[in-house]
């Protein structure tokens, strides 16, 4: 053990300090790579843009503009690692979008219907269970075609885009339904839709209680097996940079006053009078943004930490090998596309709610942003390599590619050669890099 | 071996075949406790096929299993592994992508009690069981991709002796190392051999075969030519076997096939 710390100690003389900072802290190169694209991009345009790139309503903005497509993409890494692919996911969330809208709007309160009256306290939970639960039933059709009768997912999904889009216009005749349940519209964000700076400052709080719980966890799992652990300055190092980052971005959303004009509504039907410099209420995390961080930690949750997520890798890996290792590979397909439609519905409430309407045009060519963030983020189509935070940061860098693209009123033909060539860009250079590496 | 006792493994009558062509036709071979039964034949022979059935990965069209005398069930490799029958692929049958100990416990996870994998624990046992194959084996987080054929070879077998296997078989274990490896993989099959366990051997390697084996088992195109004991023959007699089908002139063989289409 003691000749192993010392040889450790002189290969790690011999490389530099970033080497040996990177193997102590066992950050994944890639993701910092990316990380380190998203700050270029982000400095570049706030300078393109004459300094409103990087303003606290701008990056506000931008984080809820990415939940849609991040949520949606977290599943993608999953299809894609099991060499499959799903083109259906945007028309799927406008379909399930329609069929949440038709719920909450029509078939609940109308008196034809259900006649529950309007804006009921239960409307948006059963709104979004059904959606969920519709989401769920799909994918296990798109599933079950797949898996068991060997059509390729390719095909059956891009019957799915089809379908499902043309589907979305039969719940309502093609008619938009608005607006929707007043509690459902939270689903999306806005002023009110966020949890403001107190909640904001808890939430951030606890994760950074659950990035310092893990790595003490990890630690002491490891000395309970007696495993190599981490230096201890490695360890400050990840804890310090995690909870910064975490606590930074709290206070980004929370120096974000609420516009004007709500403030001002708000002032009037609260009876406060209207300050001398503005009311300022800071409007903290979008609740859209908090759904997605939440997807987040449950997909990386299931891919790294459960039978199910293993499943999916190693399938993806080598379907022959999972196969004889007696694993029931088309059962695990499946569960997939049940998960992927689960999040198409998730997706479809958060964008419904912010346009407060349900269209049967909501997400077309959403599925290419998705399966791009995916890519971007890692995920490769020979199978078994993906992961949920580079799909999360793939979803980031494709949004903030646009959103800064619109800031410096770029046309929105040159804004899709721009994304077409740094999805073709990023994959190459991936590709590049993974050759080497190995 | 002792005609008394109860053979581990018999598979009776074998016939699998692939869109009307014949890969298995009326085959039958028996494994005794710590023995070694060679399986030999010309590529297309049928012996991979055979051991396939055995496994679970393939289905028979007929023909019955019996392990320790009574008839088994196997429709998959689940059912195969309950039965303690493990099996190490020519192909090793890895998942690249992940490393060691999600190879070794593919299928089969340890898990914490919220039901969530136990990496560590894994890891901590992957460590032993290597550390008997392979001491200086150091790759445990790295996919296996990127470890050596040699090294990813120990990965198969460790996977195949970890689970206490009863039944053994092994599809060209040495085709892929070098010298020193393959002397290794000799000598584990004599120690797994002492402990009781009974392996079928696939080979091309007749050296191998003669070296390891208890007793040989020849096929031809899909049947059997005869089970021979290895004491009994030289390598020209079992050579002839295979190429010509033509059956030593002092030794006894058995064939059930023979027996059973005079």
């Amino acid at each position: 053990m003691v000749e192993a710390a010392t040889a450790q100690q002189r290969r790690d003389a011999r490389f530099g300090f970033f080497q040996t900072f990177m193997r102590a802290t066992e950050i994944d190169t890639r993701l910092l790579g990316m990380i380190i694209a998203l700050a270029v991009i982000w400095v570049g345009f706030h300078f393109q843009s004459g300094g409103v790139f990087l303003t606290p309503r701008n990056l506000w903005n931008l984080s809820v503009q990415t939940s849609t497509v991040a949520v949606m993409a977290t599943g993608m890494v999953l299809v894609i690692v099991s060499r499959n692919i799903d083109l259906s996911v945007g028309s799927l969330m406008g379909f399930l979008g329609m069929v949440m809208g038709a719920v909450q709007a029509r078939f609940i309160p109308l008196p034809e219907y259900l006649g529950l009256g309007f804006d009921q306290p239960y409307t948006w939970i059963v709104t979004l269970a059904v959606g969920m639960a519709l989401g769920a039933a799909i994918g296990a059709l798109h599933g079950t075609i797949i898996a068991f009768f060997e059509i390729p997912a390719f095909i059956v999904t891009l019957g799915g885009l089809l379908i499902w889009r043309g589907a979305a216009w039969w719940v309502a005749s093609g008619q938009t339904i608005a607006p929707l349940d007043s509690t459902f519209q939270l689903l999306g964000g806005g002023a009110h839709g966020s949890i403001g700076a107190t909640m904001s400052w808890i939430v951030g709080g606890l994760i950074c209680v659950g990035i310092i719980a893990t790595i003490i966890s990890g630690r002491s799992q490891r000395r309970r097996f007696q495993f190599p652990l981490r230096p201890l300055w490695a360890e400050f190092v990840l804890v310090g940079v995690g909870c910064a980052a975490v606590l930074g971005a709290v206070a980004v959303v929370n120096s974000y006053p609420w516009p004007v004009g709500i403030a001002r509504r708000y002032a009037e039907a609260n009876n406060i009078p209207w300050p001398e410099g503005g009311l300022i209420i800071p409007t903290g995390i979008a609740i859209p943004v908090l759904i997605a961080i939440g997807v987040a930690m449950v997909m990386t949750f299931i891919a790294n930490r459960t039978r199910f997520g293993r499943y999916v890798f190693a399938l993806g890996g080598n379907p022959e090998a999972a196969e004889l290792g007696g694993i029931n590979t088309r059962w695990v397909i499946v569960k997939i596309f049940i998960v992927m439609g689960i999040l198409c519905a998730i997706s479809a409430a958060i964008a419904t709610a912010r346009l407060n309407a349900s269209t049967n045009a909501l997400g077309v060519l959403t599925e290419l942003y998705v399966i791009a963030a995916a890519v971007i983020g890692g995920s490769s189509f020979a199978g078994g390599i993906g992961t949920v935070p580079g799909a999360i940061l793939g979803a980031l860098i494709m949004q903030s590619l646009q959103s800064g693209m619109v800031l410096m009123r770029i046309d929105a033909p040159m804004q899709n050669i721009v994304v077409g060539i740094v999805l073709v860009l990023a994959v190459g250079l991936d590709t590049i890099y993974r050759r080497r590496a190995t | 071996m002792a005609p008394d006792q109860t053979p581990l493994v018999e598979m009776r009558n074998i016939f699998v075949s692939f869109g009307g062509v014949h890969a298995v036709e009326d085959a039958t071979v028996d494994l005794y406790p710590g023995e070694v039964v060679g399986l030999v034949g010309g590529n297309g022979a049928g012996k991979s096929t055979m051991m396939k059935v055995l496994s679970g990965a393939y289905r028979p069209d007929s023909g019955e299993i019996y392990v320790d005398g009574k008839l088994a069930t196997i429709h998959n490799p689940r059912d195969a592994k309950a039965l303690g029958i493990e099996t190490i692929y020519q192909t090793l049958a890895l998942a690249d992508n992940v490393d060691a100990p999600a190879n070794l416990f593919l299928g089969r996870e340890i898990l914490t009690r919220w039901g969530t994998l136990d990496d560590i624990a894994m890891e901590a046992a992957t460590r032993k069981v290597m550390g008997r194959l392979n001491p200086l084996f150091k790759g445990f987080k790295t996919p296996v991709k990127a470890l050596s054929g040699g090294q990813r070879q120990t990965v198969a077998i460790a996977r195949a002796i970890h689970f206490n296997a009863r039944i053994l078989i092994m599809d060209e274990p040495t085709a892929a190392l070098g010298p020193a490896e393959t002397a290794q993989v000799r000598d584990l099959i004599k120690q797994l051999k002492k402990e009781g366990i009974g392996i079928f051997l696939i080979s091309h390697e007749i050296r191998d075969v003669f070296d390891l084996a208890d007793r040989i088992t020849v096929m031809k195109t899909a049947r059997m030519v005869g089970t021979v004991n290895k004491d009994d023959v030289n390598e020209d007699e079992v050579l002839g076997m295979i190429i010509g089908g033509t059956l030593p002139k002092t030794a006894p063989v058995t064939n059930a096939y023979v027996e059973a289409h005079p």
